[in-house]
């Protein structure tokens, strides 16, 4: 198969699981299949893609053209095969365990929620191969409004409030200064395509710099930096699987991913860090980074803590395209694919302590670990990569963003990322020593559920591999900032 | 001045019928009063349309055969005939939009019992309350 | 161009208008079926005259003389790029809501008097386009008048459910005559100064006129008369209750066409007629219509958050539509034009299909459109719902659907202009019109219901119709050249007569 059909089948396929799942919304079993099915087929395909561009093509799926210069076409960017593996890898993970947790869950409109899912990861994979900007804001609406319905699924009155907000500071934000900076690129340079080295040079004041990056870091709003980081935490009212795969792979890191995207294809970082114009978005993201591992300490709610802990792991992303040199946004880039393996775990088994034990605060853990021992080892590896600590993937990224801050000679932005890690170990760890050494306070019943458990341990040997292995992230991450 | 207002009396007629006419549909309470109030209106428009048309010393522009006695029909000065047609449309269209006005009174009278605004503000706001409360 | 395509300007305008008559002397139940050919065949005609303009370059221009009188004694009707476009797009919407027209009615309208509701339909129709395809600047008061009065008659048709219907319909027919007749007068003080009746002639005469002070009187008479059709604000108070009250089936045909032919005239007056004199046109649009499309915009979404009847909702959110196409002309540069004329097109798909399906999703609880009524109909009623929900998405502009790209055109063009402020009243107004829309999505698919989820009926006049028009809306979204095109053409030739 040719890497341009690739491109086709990886964004049909998705497209068809959605459209099948309500065909087979009788049939529980042909239903429950077609996801993990999907994400196979998915995976084949952005592997293809990836190796294709490894090999010096790009991938190329042209559809129409809207105007002069503006198409509707894939174009793969080595950063976009990161994005598309990872997105579709661990949407095979997360098809299968959402299948055990919705099941042992017992939720209704089963149907609607996995024909949304899969919708949700086509929006990601569209994301990921854009030719242009306006092909990625396209995708990235059509991503947030067809996870509206996956995050209200409860129909509670706490779930509809928390799908108001989410629109509310998607959309709002989305309308009002990403299309608005979009916009604003299509009549400064006539042209939105991502190249290498940036587009902006010369085509606008660099006064205006700062201003423009600030349209596209409030305006992509999934990114969560604060001040507009209120709706992930809202979010996690959702299913577990949708916080484990949305919110924490394909939403969230749609979001980084644009600003990565717009730092390194539309700016070019060497023009950022010439201008000096994302100076005020280093402070910013540090201030996110620390503020939110302070709320997240206090959270004893396991989702709500980890939530806060994606808010400060997304702002890494962002600091290291804001630092706006080559060793940042190679580490920010890698930190999409390392913390996508660790977040993804630790939601797993978030999950899959909810829906075996019941339990969902970190107060409760209390000598469950025997219990579960399994889901324990998992969390704990995947605690130990994002706070960075060899040898799990995690630890290959935080030590290139801190190489790039020392880069640009902030001993600050060091402080400020090792004081994090130092945050990460208090409240990632403190769940895991709660359940190995503490001893139970009253026993609870805990199901045994198959499907829940592999995947989480799966993903969590990923963090492993990725330490030793990371092929083919890190020669794909060398390819987006060669000239 | 006296001699320009004089000249122009007819037009002074027509802003004086216009302005009459709008201030009856905007302050009359009364449904039928504001339908003539709107004819008026219009009728003003029509006498400034004809007032266009007319020029000093013309006569009706109907052409005689010429030769007929001595004159070209060239020599004759004709008064402008088409805004004359234009308003006959007008009349019509005027017409037609006061026949759908009366009908539409009659049908508000029959169903409001009023043809004065107020009391069919009354009866709307009744039905706004019954409508919110049920 | 063939022989007899020479005569489809006349055609388009007088098919609907004959069958206006034929319907009325026909039974009453073969009514529908009339206004159905009618409308098809004028559609049918508008189809071939725009494809033959669409390989034409863009100052062409058809004209056609009513019975063989050239102008300026004669009528002409014109057709260049602007006037195919609207004419395509209000036909198309005539059309299709005609196909749901009957099954929409439901119990509004007696079975005897469905023959002469067709016949008022037609004749609004027929109005309407006539409006847009005449040259004649006297002719178009005529047609004004004859669609304004045929959808007062429609909407006090509403008298059945609603009497409130009545007093709207009078209401909508006396501040309508007033513009009608404003117009007129506008007319007259041009007529007086040029001596012809004929736009383009008036046009050519304009610049050399001695004393201009009467032309601008006359240009702000005309103005401002055909804003009371178009409903802009401050003069749009005629429209929510117009169409909140009407009929189902007459809301779906008026909110889709009605005030579409009136923003045609306004930039035919503004750019084809005054496109000649200095710049006081300019200054109209820029300092008139841009800050009243602003307040509209504004003042309809927010009263539009406020309703609670989703019907009445969509009015007032037609009003601030309304405003959007209204700012396009306003930011009068070739790509503000353009924006307008996009959002014509797309605005008539979008507020067309949603009547049309608020019509079909209201007809299973017996034409009531509260909120409180609608709920948890979405599941109830997937195939309605769903291609409602389409439309709906593409009145907020989400990408991949043909409101995004009007939206796309629109700031482009306005922050192209330099308009840097108004670019974010814009977009401020349209993240709030996601407010009302959501409310509708929440009421109609994740309220809880009391009664049992069964599947309830729908009509496939109802959701064919309507389905095309998603369907129009999500094509148009992506392949947006037709439109885009088209509307560019429009606005080349509109600014042929400026530069």
């Amino acid at each position: 198969m040719t890497a341009d059909n690739a491109i086709i089948l990886g964004l049909v396929v998705p497209l068809a699981v959605a459209v099948l799942t309500p065909v087979f919304g009788s049939r529980p079993d042909i239903r429950d299949i077609l996801g993990p099915l999907g994400g196979i087929v998915s995976f084949y395909a952005a592997m293809t893609v990836a190796l294709a561009v490894l090999n010096g093509e790009t991938p190329e799926w042209f559809i129409l053209s809207i105007s002069e210069g503006l198409n509707f076409s894939f174009k793969v960017t080595p950063l976009g095969a990161v994005f598309g593996l990872v997105a579709s890898g661990l949407w095979i993970m997360a098809a299968i365990y959402s299948v055990g947790y919705m099941r042992g869950n017992n939720e209704a409109n089963q149907t609607r929620f996995n024909a949304f899912y899969a919708i949700a990861v086509h929006a990601a994979l569209a994301i990921a191969w854009s030719g242009n900007l306006l092909m990625l804001f396209i995708f990235y609406e059509v991503l947030t409004f067809s996870t509206y319905p996956l995050v209200i699924h409860k129909q509670t009155k706490d779930a509809m409030r928390a799908g108001r907000l989410y629109m509310g500071i998607l959309v709002g934000t989305s309308l009002m200064l990403l299309l608005p900076a979009v916009i604003w690129v299509w009549i400064a340079t006539g042209s939105l395509d991502f190249v290498p080295g940036g587009i902006l040079a010369g085509k606008i004041d660099p006064s205006y710099v700062p201003w423009m990056l600030a349209l596209f870091a409030f305006g992509v709003g999934k990114s969560a930096l604060m001040p507009i980081h209120r709706w992930l935490p809202a979010a996690m009212v959702a299913p577990t699987p949708v916080s484990a795969l949305l919110h924490a792979v394909a939403v969230v890191k749609a979001g980084v991913f644009t600003m990565l995207m717009v730092v390194v294809y539309i700016f070019g970082y060497d023009f950022l860090s010439l201008t000096g114009g994302s100076v005020w978005l280093i402070w910013l993201a540090s201030f996110t980074i620390l503020a939110s591992s302070v709320i997240a300490i206090q959270k004893d709610d396991i989702k709500a803590r980890l939530a806060y802990s994606t808010i400060s792991q997304l702002s890494y992303i962002v600091l290291g395209a804001a630092l706006a040199n080559e060793l940042a946004a190679k580490g920010a880039a890698l930190h999409i694919v390392m913390h996508a393996s660790a977040k993804i775990t630790l939601f797993f088994c978030a999950g899959a302590i909810y829906v075996s034990a019941h339990l969902n605060k970190v107060s409760q853990l209390n000598g469950l670990g025997y219990r579960m021992p399994l889901i324990f080892i998992a969390f704990f590896l995947a605690s130990l990569s994002i706070i960075g600590i060899p040898p799990l993937g995690g630890s290959w990224s935080k030590f290139l963003l801190m190489a790039g801050a020392a880069d640009n000679a902030m001993i600050m932005v060091i402080i400020v990322l090792a004081v994090s890690s130092l945050m990460n170990v208090w409240y990632l760890l403190e769940p895991v020593i709660r359940g190995f050494y503490l001893s139970e306070k009253t026993p609870v019943d805990v199901a045994k559920l198959p499907l829940v458990v592999i995947p989480p341990v799966l993903t969590a040997i990923l963090c492993i591999v990725l330490f030793f292995a990371p092929w083919p992230f890190l020669p794909l991450i060398n390819m987006m900032v060669m000239p | 001045m006296t001699d320009f207002l004089l000249s122009h009396w007819n037009y002074f007629i027509v802003v004086l019928l216009m302005m009459i006419g709008l201030f009856i549909v905007i302050s009359s309470m009364n449904l039928v009063k504001k339908l003539i109030g709107l004819s008026l209106f219009q009728t003003s428009v029509f006498l400034f349309y004809i007032s266009l048309g007319k020029i000093n010393d013309g006569t009706a522009p109907i052409i005689m055969k010429s030769g007929h006695d001595g004159h070209s029909s060239h020599d004759i000065l004709y008064s402008n005939p088409l805004p004359h047609v234009l308003i006959l449309t007008a009349i019509v269209v005027g017409v037609a939009t006061t026949a759908l006005g009366l009908a539409l009174v009659l049908r508000i009278k029959a169903s409001f019992n009023s043809i004065e605004e107020d009391d069919i503000l009354q009866a709307k706001r009744e039905l706004r309350k019954r409508s919110k409360s049920s | 161009m063939i022989e007899w395509m020479l005569h489809l300007p006349g055609i388009i305008v007088v098919i609907p208008l004959v069958m206006a008559i034929i319907v009325a002397l026909l039974p009453s139940r073969l009514g529908w079926l009339g206004a159905v050919i009618g409308s098809g065949l004028s559609f049918w005609a508008a189809i071939i005259l725009a494809l033959h303009m669409l390989e034409a370059n863009a100052m062409t221009r058809i004209s056609y003389f009513l019975g063989g009188w050239p102008p300026p004694w004669g009528i002409e009707f014109a057709v260049d790029h602007a006037t195919a476009l609207v004419i395509l797009t209000i036909t198309a919407l005539g059309f299709l809501s005609t196909m749901s027209g009957n099954a929409l009615i439901f119990k509004d309208i007696h079975d005897d008097d469905k023959g002469r509701f067709f016949a008022a339909w037609l004749l609004t129709l027929g109005g309407l386009l006539g409006l847009v395809m005449t040259a004649d600047a006297f002719n178009l008061f005529v047609f004004f008048e004859i669609s304004s009065l045929a959808s007062v008659t429609l909407v006090a048709m509403g008298s059945g459910r609603d009497k409130r219907a009545l007093v709207a319909a009078f209401n909508y027919l006396v501040i309508g005559a007033i513009g009608a007749t404003f117009y007129v007068i506008g007319v007259g003080f041009c007529y007086a100064m040029t001596g012809t009746l004929n736009m383009v002639d008036m046009a050519s005469r304009l610049p050399d006129v001695a004393n201009p002070i009467p032309v601008y009187i006359g240009l702000a008479f005309m103005v401002s008369g055909v804003m009371v059709k178009a409903a802009i604000f401050p003069v749009h108070i005629w429209l929510p209750p117009s169409y909140g009250f009407a009929p189902m089936a007459v809301t779906s045909l008026l909110a889709a066409i009605a005030t579409k032919a009136s923003l045609y005239v306004l930039i035919r007056i503004l750019m084809t007629i005054f496109g000649g004199i200095a710049d006081i046109p300019l200054l109209i649009m820029q300092w008139v219509l841009m800050p009243l499309a602003l307040m509209a915009i504004l003042l309809g979404t927010i009263l539009a958050i406020y309703e609670k009847d989703a019907k009445f909702m969509l009015a007032h959110s037609s009003v601030a539509q309304i405003g959007y196409i209204v700012l396009g002309f306003g930011v009068a540069t070739l790509a503000g034009v353009q924006s307008g004329f996009i959002h014509i097109a797309n605005h008539a798909m979008i507020k067309g299909g949603m009547f049309i399906g608020l019509g079909g999703l209201a007809m299973a609880v017996a034409g009531k459109t509260d909120f409180s009524n609608l709920a948890g109909l979405g599941r109830r009623m997937p195939l309605t719902s769903s291609g409602f929900l389409i439309c709906g998405l593409s009145l907020i502009g989400v990408p991949l659907t043909a409101g995004f790209i009007s939206k796309f055109y629109l700031v482009s063009a306005i922050i192209s202009a330099g308009y840097w402020q108004i670019a974010a009243i814009v977009l401020l107004s349209s993240a709030l019109s996601v407010i009302y829309l959501w409310r509708l999505v929440e009421t109609l698919w994740f309220s809880p219901v009391t009664d049992v989820e069964t599947r309830l009926p729908e009509q496939p006049m109802i959701y064919i119709p309507l389905w095309l028009l998603a369907g129009a809306n999500i094509w148009l979204g992506i392949d947006a050249g037709l439109i885009t095109g088209l509307a560019k053409m429009a606005s080349i030739t509109l600014f042929g007569g400026i530069s």
